[in-house]
């Protein structure tokens, strides 16, 4: 269990999400083998208030599962979520609903992310008539503040998401996520879908969001750059697991796992001068259908010992408040 | 290497909702518009049929027994398409005819419809044992040949129009019903629908607000596409004499009364079959002019 | 790797010479000029990047050299040579044999881009049978069959005399990445353009597949052009870059002079809102505004509307300056801006 450095907002213990791949009928009476998908597997940590956690990973680790699970999207399988000192892992749907308004998520992707059929007063102002708690035109005027806040203009209450660029688009998803005035933030991939200076106009803009309206966030990206601009923490996932987390300078200045060494090592810098040391690896991510036993690392990390194929390592603290799993660091 | 070579966007400054914009496009395609032309034609001749006949449809005048078309020789002009084996007025009866073949299909289409998008919609959701009930029933209703089982159930019920219209939605709401779920099943997984979740929307909220309006298209394309196919299935039925019963004119009953005298007097089942020929041909291109127009590949 | 290339290229001849590319779309809402009188030379060997935000006009660029646009599309204007041939008086059939042969281009999304319905065995024997002429005559396919395992083990496919009868979806996007590669390479082309091809990777696969691609230009003597929006690719994997915007190239050099001290507003702009792991606290600059729609361009500077720089003067066409021997950049302002700048400093 990893302290965040504040009063925890979010405390996420021993979280699993596991999908049942072949549960049709047809398939269990054939009688084959269950196919279970780990997409998260038993992660713990905590997120402090008004602090941002940023969770980094390659597709398919289980990021976007884990902060979907979070918010209660997806059920989890088992573990505990902690939100502010409420236990939501087992609230019902509807029990959900009056905690939803302090949480909130903005989409990866701008074009998914917003009904098409609606205009933007519809979609921002979605939240507000689903929570019941503003009159029409009371919903108006304050889906007028909002996308002002996120730099759109009022004239632009009655369009349609397909005549705006995606960068527009994604305001749009910010103004639904924080009209609500949430504490507690999910930004999945943000940015991803966009290009470079729209990116770093949608960074600029939740960080200046975060810092009037004392949000807390949780910032999934595959981008190193951008989560080691936006974290006060970083968290590496790797097939379901987390396999180092840590305040970000530290992550960055000293990566402990051999993972978080190969990812940073692999990032193309534009600065010449001393590179990374880099590491290496070979081969592809195994399935997370069948991950490999042991450390789901060894098949791919090039420091892997007999150890690593048979016993499952454990996040471990390390120095400086950052924690990593892995044999290597204990040998040592 | 698709999205190197399309066009780059550009923004439109017009504010159009995208139903709007499919309705543009339909309308500048004009072969599909022609094509809507002639069923909207055919839907006014079933509705001023009273005022547009110019004979009575049921009175017979056995002198003009096969009377031939006004061009041939023995014909005459205000019986323009010639009278059928009992003398009655081909014409008349083809725009009588209309009615029957109209408004049975676009009642079996609109109660179909409804029947499968709820019933879709459900499944496509909720999953579960929902799911496997209504797909189950599908399965099983596909099973069996349409055109037999419509017969048997017309056996049973008995001849009438609202019997062929009941024995066709029973099974043609399947068609709507598993375009529908299909569709759901893709469109649940958006992220909008994940928004909407997201902020505590109720289950009813997110399938009729949420989702029902984006799934809109494929349904009204499919169901145009099946008015065609219903009303040959109501002139099949009529032909086998298990549809409207005589003296009503039907496309289908002309056909089968003419059958006898094909060869001595063609244009008794002739005109009636071009009749269907031109409105199931029309509603078919003008269905395939819908699909182009609300495609969403085809939308910016 | 970079700084060398420039002078040793200056002497040879380039292998590909565009001049004046202009290529159009004609749209509802008007003729969208995508490429505008690019300019751009590849010389043998050498990697040459191509860095620009999407709807800047490099693929359509390099789609007008391979042959790939398609109308709406169409090449409006300007010369395409590939060794002094130029490639628009071509016929079908001569591009189509240069294509592949000695030009070859892998797509971003490998998924689509490879048949589904054939194996890899049957993609690239393909491509090895209709452009290689030094098979022997007999046993042609077993000649093709063992080239193109040779070409798999190349691009480091594991076991490949075993994976090759499989079906592209039976591969991970970084392998399918990799036979794409395989693919275009199997004839041994001249010029490789590689659009895009790390986009949809994970980063450590990313790493892995442009290593393979320097280490077989390397090995194979070709010519690379690297069409990326990341310039960190740029910066690690090329030898000169140019940078595109709303369809003009703004600026090319050689890659580490024309990164360490960008001339152009708008590549210094680009520059500026990379998130560098070095320096967590150098702020992330975004440039306002947005790139203009390419509908009735001219007659001013295109980046005008975000630059910081602008100047009444600026309002006109603008062409490219030489700032070094092999540095150029369409402002008028380069010179006034470096003044400033040293002045400042």
């Amino acid at each position: 269990m990893i302290e965040a450095p504040t009063r925890p907002l979010l405390e996420v213990t021993n979280l699993a999400k596991t999908y049942h791949l072949n549960k049709s009928l047809m398939q269990r009476l054939s009688r084959q083998p269950i196919l279970d998908l780990k997409a998260v597997d038993r992660v713990s940590f905590s997120v402090g208030s008004g602090e941002t956690l940023g969770l980094i990973g390659e597709s398919g680790c289980g990021k976007s599962t884990l902060a979907r699970t979070v918010l209660r999207l997806h059920e989890p399988t088992s573990g505990s979520i902690v939100f502010d000192g409420i236990d939501i892992t087992k609230l019902p749907y509807r029990g959900m609903t009056a905690l939803r308004r302090r949480m909130q998520i903005i989409f990866q992707d701008p074009y998914a992310s917003l009904n098409p059929r609606k205009s933007v007063l519809d979609i921002v102002g979605l939240p507000m008539a689903i929570q019941g708690i503003a009159r029409r035109a009371d919903i108006r005027d304050r889906v007028v503040a909002m996308i002002e806040s996120v730099g759109l203009k009022s004239a632009h209450l009655g369009r349609f998401p397909h005549q705006f660029s995606g960068g527009q688009r994604q305001r749009i998803g910010i103004a639904r996520a924080l009209i609500l005035n949430p504490s507690f933030v999910v930004c999945d991939e943000p940015v991803s879908a966009l290009d470079v200076s729209v990116q770093a106009q949608i960074i600029a803009l939740l960080g200046s969001l975060k810092r009037e309206l004392g949000l807390t966030y949780l910032f999934i990206s595959h981008d190193i750059g951008v989560i080691g601009h936006v974290s006060d923490r970083i968290a590496v996932m790797y097939l379901g697991d987390i396999v180092e987390i840590g305040p970000t300078r530290e992550l960055l200045r000293a990566p402990k796992h051999p993972y978080t060494k190969a990812l940073l090592s692999a990032v193309p810098q534009i600065d010449a001068g001393p590179k990374r040391e880099r590491v290496k690896l070979t081969g592809d991510v195994p399935s997370p259908l069948s991950p490999p036993k042991g450390c789901k690392f060894h098949t791919r990390c090039p420091f892997a010992f007999d150890r690593c194929r048979v016993e499952t390592p454990v996040l471990r603290p390390q120095r400086a408040e950052s924690s990593a799993a892995c044999h290597l660091l204990e040998a040592s | 290497m698709s999205t190197a070579l399309e066009a780059p966007a550009v923004a439109i400054e017009r504010i159009e909702t995208p139903t709007w914009q499919s309705i543009r496009r339909f309308a500048a395609d004009g072969f599909s518009m022609t094509a809507a032309v002639v069923v909207v034609l055919f839907v006014l001749m079933a509705a001023l049929a009273p005022w547009l006949a110019p004979h009575d449809p049921y009175e017979s005048d056995l002198l003009r027994r096969l009377q031939p078309p006004a061009w041939m020789e023995g014909g005459e002009w205000s019986y323009f398409l010639g009278c059928d084996a009992l003398g009655r007025d081909i014409l008349s009866r083809i725009i009588y005819g209309s009615r029957v073949s109209i408004t049975i299909g676009v009642a079996v289409v609109l109660i179909a419809t409804v029947v499968g998008t709820v019933l879709g919609l459900a499944a496509g959701y909720m999953r579960g044992w929902v799911d496997i009930a209504i797909s189950r029933v599908i399965d099983i209703l596909l099973g069996f040949p349409y055109l037999i089982f419509a017969i048997a159930l017309m056996a049973m019920m008995g001849p009438g129009l609202e019997n062929i219209i009941l024995a066709l939605v029973y099974k043609e709401w399947v068609v709507p019903a598993r375009v529908v779920r299909g569709e759901v099943l893709a469109a649940r997984e958006m992220e909008y629908v994940e928004a909407a979740r997201a902020v505590g929307a109720p289950r009813f909220h997110i399938m009729f607000r949420e989702i029902l309006p984006n799934i809109l298209s494929p349904v009204i394309v499919v169901s145009t596409i099946r008015m065609a196919h219903v009303i040959i299935l109501e002139a099949s039925l009529s032909f086998l004499g298990l549809g409207v019963q005589p003296p009503t004119a039907s496309w289908g009953s002309m056909v089968a009364d003419g059958r006898a005298f094909i060869l001595d007097a063609w244009w008794v089942c002739t005109f009636p079959g071009i009749a269907i020929l031109l409105l199931v041909l029309s509603i078919n291109v003008a269905s395939q002019g819908l699909r182009d127009a609300f495609d969403p590949k085809f939308s910016d | 790797m970079h700084s060398t290339r420039s002078s040793a290229t200056e002497m040879s001849e380039p292998l590909l010479s565009i001049r004046g590319l202009k290529t159009c779309f004609a749209t509802r809402a008007g003729m969208v000029t995508a490429v505008d009188g690019v300019d751009l030379d590849v010389y043998p060997g050498e990697c040459l990047g191509i860095v620009g935000e999407s709807g800047s006009g490099k693929s359509v660029t390099f789609a007008s050299v391979i042959g790939l646009v398609r109308s709406p599309g169409f090449i409006a204007g300007g010369s395409i040579a590939f060794e002094g041939v130029d490639l628009r008086t071509l016929s079908d059939e001569g591009w189509r044999s240069l294509r592949g042969r000695d030009i070859a281009m892998t797509m971003q999304d490998a998924l689509t881009a490879l048949n589904p319905a054939l194996t890899v065995a049957e993609q690239i024997e393909e491509v090895i049978l209709a452009h290689a002429n030094d098979l022997p005559r007999g046993g042609r396919r077993d000649a093709a069959r063992l080239r193109a395992v040779e070409m798999l083990r190349l691009v480091g496919i594991p076991a490949p005399e075993k994976r090759i009868d499989d079906y592209p979806h039976q591969f991970s996007g970084g392998m399918r990445q990799r036979i794409m590669i395989a693919i275009a390479l199997s004839c041994r082309p001249k010029l490789l353009i590689a659009d895009e091809p790390t986009t949809a990777l994970d980063v450590t696969i990313q790493a892995q597949v442009l290593d393979l691609i320097s280490d077989l230009r390397r090995e194979l003597g070709m010519s690379v052009a690297l069409i990326t929006h990341d310039l960190g690719v740029v910066a690690e994997h090329t030898d000169r870059v140019a940078v595109m915007y709303a369809g003009q190239i703004v600026e090319t050099g050689p890659t580490r002079e024309l990164i360490d001290r960008p001339r152009h507003p708008y590549t210094k702009g680009l520059i500026g809102l990379i998130p560098r792991l070095s320096d967590l606290d150098a702020p992330i600059r975004p440039i306002d505004g947005q790139v203009p729609e390419l509908i009735g361009l001219g007659g001013t500077c295109r980046f005008y509307d975000r630059c910081e720089f602008r100047t009444p003067r600026c309002r006109t066409d603008i062409p490219m300056e030489a700032v070094e021997p092999n540095h150029h950049a369409r402002c008028i302002r380069v010179n006034e801006i470096l003044r400033v700048e040293e002045v400042l400093q």
